[in-house]
């Protein structure tokens, strides 16, 4: 999968990067931790930036093509920022045949952006997904960590209006 | 001693519509009724009946309460829990007889299945290692490494006839020898917890319910091929799986159960949990160790196999969970216990994930052998809305389909391959008549294109022509030609890619050809999409003489194609709409906002 790398400046602090420093201080040494620590830099920034990369490839001491090659490899990581809020809309089979993709397109027509974009303001990201597991609900969307299931096209306006999208 | 058990299902079909809030309002209004001491809550793993979620059973009396919602608590601790009166309003109706209640093992959903892998799923608390060791838990272990020997406990397992759930179907005992047979000094088990095939959770409920089964199974593996660590590697979209059993992993330690010399018999092994990061190709067992060492999860070629050349180079044995979850059975009931379960030559039980256009979604444990009509029919209760079943998927990206002129197939590993399908990892997904079969299979296609790892060309292009070819048949544009190429490349990339994957990928291709050629023809031929999904297909129109000419569909319309004309039908009152065909976009928009029904797609 072709990804969208970010131009928005990296704004990293000081307290993120200390909490970096010390998850690659734990696993200095064994390089079959380069996917752990990336992960928990994810967790820390949101997304993998260029300069994350870099701290990373330096501290676990492996080449930075690797650690681009590795976030690009993986469908997890992301290489632009997401919005304040995040859907994601399930398109798992299950999702799929109860119309998943009929959730998408409502969405992108109310919030102006395709899937695997954010809106310019930062408020609003869109994805599409591999199955969440939640195949009883189907079809399913999270915005965050919050879970919406057996959906139509028409919950679609509620759902936004809910977090005043 | 408490009077009363209340098991509420913390799996993740059941903690999305809410189970959280479900267990905290019950606490709450436990404590207020002062019955703290008399009724304890449970959270459990999966019950399997996930359409119905969240699901909550109370014992002694076995009520079974589905879809119950906060405000519902109240009632049921006042009525039931104090007063001693079922709240027969909000039983799942089924558990219903008159004025007594039926065991949920009576119902349809649960009278044919039959829990092996999944028999402390929805009973017992996963998070607490006293509830898995009164279950029998860690006895299987302790049986190995104080009577049996390596080899022994190798045979039991070939001997059991157990076959891989993962969908490849290898004899487990064998692929046990194998590893066994290598000297070296260090060996490594790897459980395969990657499950990626859209629409298939088998394994996360195991994860979620009876996390410490997969501990003690891998221990045994591990004690049965000379390995002393092991790794699992799980989705990291399966966060609930991922906590339950990083804790049972801790608390097998905090018991002897991991670690060094266990049970005093010199034996040590240990745990390692990795999680992946969304990449479909590292559920093939390769790809897979490649990622747990830190890289691109890419496949590499075998041989040599994982047997002798796997993790860092060392010998492993590699296991899905659903396999494993059925070895602590295996050992303590005996070989010929699994083996009387199942056919010929598949044993045992399999579980499947029955999803798609089915009323009970869900989670079902089946022995190998029962047909596809009573999965569906029986268990599952059939396609729901009066709609006509069409077919089942099986295997996800890598399966095929069983269109209903088979459905009476015992379902087993070689009768699903000889109608050229798979058993797959368990995902079952019924489509009915509104499934278009040409769409499905480039639903699938676009998946393998995305998840296609790029280091093989008959997979990374072969897949994107196939995709293309697909494409062009429906959008209108392709010939009869086309469907014979689209064939032909299928079993070319087949024979010449370098992974499971790659090898897989046109098989829901083929298989839509061989049961559904008619309807790849419809869209070449005809131009038609019977199923009225290929939007490209499609044209929308307005029966004018139904038409109350209210407008609705004018105002929706985000392409400006509907406008009014000057036909007034008979009885109505104002002129009918009329869509302009060549300006419509074919969104559907005023399909729905019709109130009367008067449009119509074709």
């Amino acid at each position: 999968m072709l990804k969208k790398i970010s131009n928005i400046p990296f704004k990293g602090t000081p307290e993120q990067q200390a909490k970096l420093e010390a998850v690659i201080a734990e696993c200095k040494g064994d390089k079959s931790m380069l996917m752990h620590v990336m992960q928990e830099a994810q967790e820390i920034y949101g997304y993998l930036p260029y300069e994350v990369q870099v701290m990373i490839a330096e501290g676990m001491d492996v080449p930075l093509e690797k650690v681009y090659g590795v976030s690009t490899f993986y469908a997890q990581f992301a290489l632009s920022p997401k919005g304040e809020y995040n859907i994601s809309v399930c398109l798992g089979t299950a999702c799929y045949v109860k119309g998943a993709q009929e959730l998408i397109d409502k969405l992108s027509e109310c919030l102006g952006i395709e899937s695997g974009e954010c809106t310019p303001d930062g408020r609003v990201s869109l994805e599409a997904c591999r199955c969440i597991g939640a195949c009883g609900l189907a079809p399913v969307l999270t915005v965050n960590d919050e879970v919406y299931g057996k959906l139509t096209e028409k919950d679609i306006p509620d759902i936004l209006a809910k977090y005043g999208i | 001693m408490y009077r009363s058990h209340v098991l509420v299902c913390g799996g993740t079909g059941c903690t999305s519509s809410n189970s959280p809030a479900i267990i905290e309002a019950l606490e709450r209004e436990i404590a207020k009724n002062g019955l703290q001491d008399e009724i304890k809550v449970i959270r459990t793993g999966c019950f399997g009946l996930c359409a119905l979620g969240p699901i909550m059973v109370v014992y002694p009396e076995g009520a079974f309460y589905s879809q119950v919602k906060v405000d519902d608590i109240p009632e049921i601790v006042e009525e039931h829990f104090l007063k001693g009166r079922v709240v027969t309003r909000l039983l799942y109706d089924e558990t219903v007889d008159g004025d007594s209640i039926k065991s949920l093992n009576e119902t349809n959903f649960y009278k044919k299945q039959h829990r092996v892998a999944l028999r402390n799923c929805g009973v017992i608390d996963p998070e607490d290692i006293n509830e898995y060791i009164a279950k029998d838990g860690y006895q299987a272990l302790a049986k190995c490494l104080k009577e049996l020997t390596p080899k022994q406990v190798v045979q039991i397992v070939s001997d059991s006839g157990l076959r891989g759930r993962g969908g490849g179907g290898f004899p487990t005992g064998r692929k046990w020898s194998f590893t066994a047979a290598n000297e070296a000094d260090q060996k490594y088990v790897v459980c395969n917890a990657d499950e990626g095939d859209p629409g298939a959770f088998m394994d996360r409920s195991v994860l979620e319910g009876d996390p410490h089964c997969i501990v003690e199974a891998m221990a045994i593996c591990g004690y049965a091929t000379g390995a002393t660590e092991g790794y699992v590697y799980v989705r990291a979209e399966y966060p609930i799986a991922v906590q339950r059993l990083k804790k049972a992993i801790e608390q097998a330690r905090e018991h002897g159960l991991l670690g060094k010399d266990i049970f005093g018999s010199g034996f040590d092994f240990d745990l390692h949990v990795r999680l992946g990061a969304g990449a479909f190709v590292c559920g093939e067992e390769t790809a897979l160790m490649t990622s747990i060492e830190g890289n691109r999860g890419e496949p590499r070629p075998r041989p040599p196999y994982p047997a002798v050349k796997g993790l860092f180079a060392k010998p492993t044995t590699e296991n899905n969970v659903e396999t494993f979850a059925n070895i602590p059975q295996i050992i303590l009931n005996g070989a010929e216990w699994f083996a009387s379960m199942g056919t010929e030559k598949s044993k045992g039980t399999k579980v499947f994930a029955l999803g798609g256009k089915i009323k009970n979604t869900g989670l079902v444990e089946i022995p190998m052998g029962t047909t596809l009509r009573e999965i569906i029919e029986e268990i599952g209760g059939g396609v729901p809305n009066g709609k006509k079943f069409k077919a089942a998927q099986t295997g996800g990206p890598s399966g095929g389909c069983i269109p209903a002129s088979l459905m009476d197939t015992p379902i087993d590993y070689d009768n699903l391959t000889a109608i050229g399908c798979m058993m797959g990892s368990g995902g079952l997904i019924v489509m009915d008549e509104d499934n278009c079969m040409v769409d499905i299979a480039k639903f699938f296609l676009n998946f393998t294109v995305d998840e296609s790892c790029g280091k093989c060309t008959p997979c990374r292009v072969g897949t994107k022509r196939l995709l293309e070819m697909l494409d062009k048949i429906t959008s209108g544009k392709g010939t009869l030609e086309d469907i014979d190429k689209l064939e032909e490349l299928c079993y070319y990339i087949k024979d010449n890619s370098l992974c499971g994957l790659g090898q897989t990928a046109p098989n829901p291709v083929l298989a839509t050809l061989k049961f559904f050629r008619e309807e790849y023809v419809a869209h070449v031929v005809d131009k038609k999409c019977a199923a009225g999904v290929c939007k490209d297909l499609l044209t929308f129109k307005i029966v004018k003489d139904s038409c109350f000419g209210c407008g609705m569909c004018a105002r929706q319309c985000p392409a400006e194609a509907i406008k009014v004309t000057d036909y007034v039908a008979p009885g109505k009152k104002k002129p009918a709409y009329n869509i302009d065909s060549d300006k419509c976009v074919k969104c559907g928009a005023c399909l729905s906002t019709c109130k009367f029904k008067a449009i119509v797609k074709e």
